[in-house]
């Protein structure tokens, strides 16, 4: 559905993006990762025709963006950065005014205005004045605008910024729902929904990408991934480590805690894509010698790790240059 | 059929958001207030003893000067400050459509109050037996020299996001082209300019154009100067905003 080839973008000297390439399809949801200035907002801008690339191709459903912009640009429904509106027009007002631009007109407009209207939940403000709103409703407004015409591609800068933790389940869950039948691209920096929404996600730092794959396959690239969490009780560190050392699967064992009580450890693995077989291992070690186990889990990686270990060492890397 | 829709539905926004806050308003009544305080005030309008109404119209050019780089400086700044440009060069709209469709809006508002002196027309009818295609003439010059304005106004909105100094700007502009023709002007120019330069600053005086309508002249070559000051800053006012965009 979409279609991004080797995007940059110049700012004089400065190349805020550089040589981007992706491609998003249909039921996808991706999440757009990076610290600040990292040139997100620059390529979802691009991406929706606000400001032309310096060099590169972006190919919206059948339509090139440079070539034929405007119909590229009915194919798309935009959120930019910090929710920006009209201020001196009610929310039916200006709701109208995006619905009319998007080329609906008469009982077509009115009943977009209206879905638009119940699935942001904007009942309750719909005559009052756009500058009267709180900071939620301003959101939600600016994201009625976005899918008033139904598009097949939504794209958001930073949807959830500044929004309190029920407005912000509230908007994921809708971009997951929304997600199962339109292409999206979202960027964000807090990690949590990119688990919360996403298919997939692409991190990128200084203009470029770093990384690319499910939140799953970006997961596994974390430093703990694979280890699994044993609690024991009634059980020794040593006898613990004793019985654990020989085990082939484990690389090694580092004890978490010992109480009077009993023993927590973390057992690393010998290989990653362990599948689940060091948990399996342990079990079987656990059943066979009757130890009281209270907890055995696999560590799935955590994302903010992932990520500071691709952005920070480029960071260090560019800083040393 | 499409393009002439979407310069109609960013015009509907626009007068949407001039009502909706104090500007349009303001500027009919003060405009009104200062166009009659200089006619009857300072211009002498029943002193003068005659029926005509050279006494309203002179003072058009000077109050456009302060009052219509007021309506037009937040034509593009508030929209760059704001932040709804992106949402409009976003949508299926192109950047000339929305430049003309927000230039058309405020024209309408200086139209509208243009329209609302129409009780000193009938006041000089009452009075006496004017000139009535003179005084259409007059209103037809006013309000293409409104329009230019704007257009400059349209124009120095694109480049800052400042209203303060757009308006500046503006009014510099405009100060510039209603002074090209006058002698003081043309004096310091001709003291160092060769003629032929001297003559072409004043052929860019708006002031000689606006003067060849209140004689009751319709000729085609000052309106044809009026519609390219305005065909010329509309263009500009793109290439701005196309630079902005560029980076």
């Amino acid at each position: 559905m979409i279609k991004i080839q080797d995007l940059t973008k110049n700012f004089g000297p400065k190349t805020a993006v550089n040589g981007i390439s992706f491609t998003v399809e249909r039921g996808e949801v991706l999440g757009f990762l990076g610290p600040n200035g990292a040139g997100k907002s620059t390529t979802m801008r691009m991406v929706t025709g606000f400001i032309p690339p310096t060099s590169g191709r972006i190919q919206t459903g059948e339509y090139d963006m440079l070539a034929q912009p405007i119909q590229a640009k009915r194919l798309i429904g935009y959120l930019p950065e910090n929710a920006p509106l009209y201020s001196d027009m009610t929310v039916h007002g200006f709701l109208s005014f995006a619905a009319e631009a998007r080329g609906l007109r008469g009982g077509e407009r009115q009943k977009a205005v209206a879905r638009a209207i119940e699935l942001c939940f904007l009942e309750r403000v719909v005559h009052q004045s756009i500058d009267t709103l709180s900071k939620g409703y301003r959101h939600r407004a600016c994201f009625a605008q976005a899918i008033i015409h139904d598009p097949p591609i939504l794209i958001m800068d930073e949807p959830t910024d500044g929004l309190d933790p029920n407005q912000k389940f509230e908007m994921r869950s809708l971009i997951r729902r929304m997600g199962e039948k339109k292409t999206i691209i979202f960027s964000t920096h807090i990690l949590e929904e990119v688990d919360a929404a996403c298919t997939r996600a692409i991190v990128i730092d200084h203009g470029r990408i770093v990384a690319n794959g499910t939140p799953a396959e970006l997961k596994r690239q974390a430093e703990g991934a694979g280890t699994v969490l044993i609690r024991v009780a009634g059980l020794t560190a040593a006898a613990l480590r004793q019985t654990l050392d020989p085990l082939a699967a484990a690389r090694k064992t580092a004890i978490v805690e010992e109480t009077p009580g009993g023993v927590c450890a973390r057992v690393f693995p010998q290989t990653k894509d362990s599948d689940g077989a060091l948990a399996r291992a342990l079990f079987e070690i656990a059943v066979k010698s009757s130890w009281k186990l209270e907890e055995l889990h696999t560590e799935e990686g955590r994302l903010d790790e992932v990520f500071r270990a691709i952005t920070l060492s480029d960071t260090a890397k560019e800083g040393r240059q | 059929m499409n393009s002439f829709g979407n310069i109609l539905t960013i015009a509907k926004r626009e007068l949407n958001g001039y009502f909706a806050s104090p500007v349009a308003y303001v500027f009919i009544v003060i405009f009104l207030l200062l166009i009659g305080f200089f006619t009857f005030m300072v211009g002498g309008f029943f002193d003068r003893g005659e029926a005509s109404l050279v006494s309203f119209f002179m003072w058009h050019p000077w109050l456009y000067l302060f009052l219509v780089p007021a309506v037009g400086m937040r034509l593009w700044s508030e929209e760059r400050r704001q932040g709804t440009i992106e949402l409009l060069l976003t949508m299926p709209i192109t950047a000339w459509q929305a430049i003309v469709g927000k230039f058309l809006a405020a024209w309408a508002i200086l139209a509208l109050s243009l329209l609302l002196t129409l009780p000193i027309v009938l006041t000089v009818r009452y009075l006496g037996s004017p000139d009535m295609g003179a005084i259409f003439c007059g209103y037809v010059g006013s309000l293409l020299l409104a329009g230019a304005c704007l257009s400059i106004s349209s124009m120095t909105s694109a480049m800052s996001r400042n209203q303060v100094v757009s308006f500046i700007v503006s009014v510099v502009a405009c100060l510039s082209l209603i002074l090209a023709g006058w002698p003081p002007v043309t004096k310091m120019l001709e003291q160092w300019a060769s003629p032929w330069l001297v003559e072409a600053v004043a052929a860019f005086s708006v002031m000689t154009h606006f003067d060849a309508f209140q004689r009751g002249v319709l000729d085609s070559k000052d309106f044809i100067f009026f519609v390219l000051v305005m065909a010329f800053s509309l263009f500009t006012t793109s290439v701005i905003i196309r630079g902005h965009r560029a980076g």
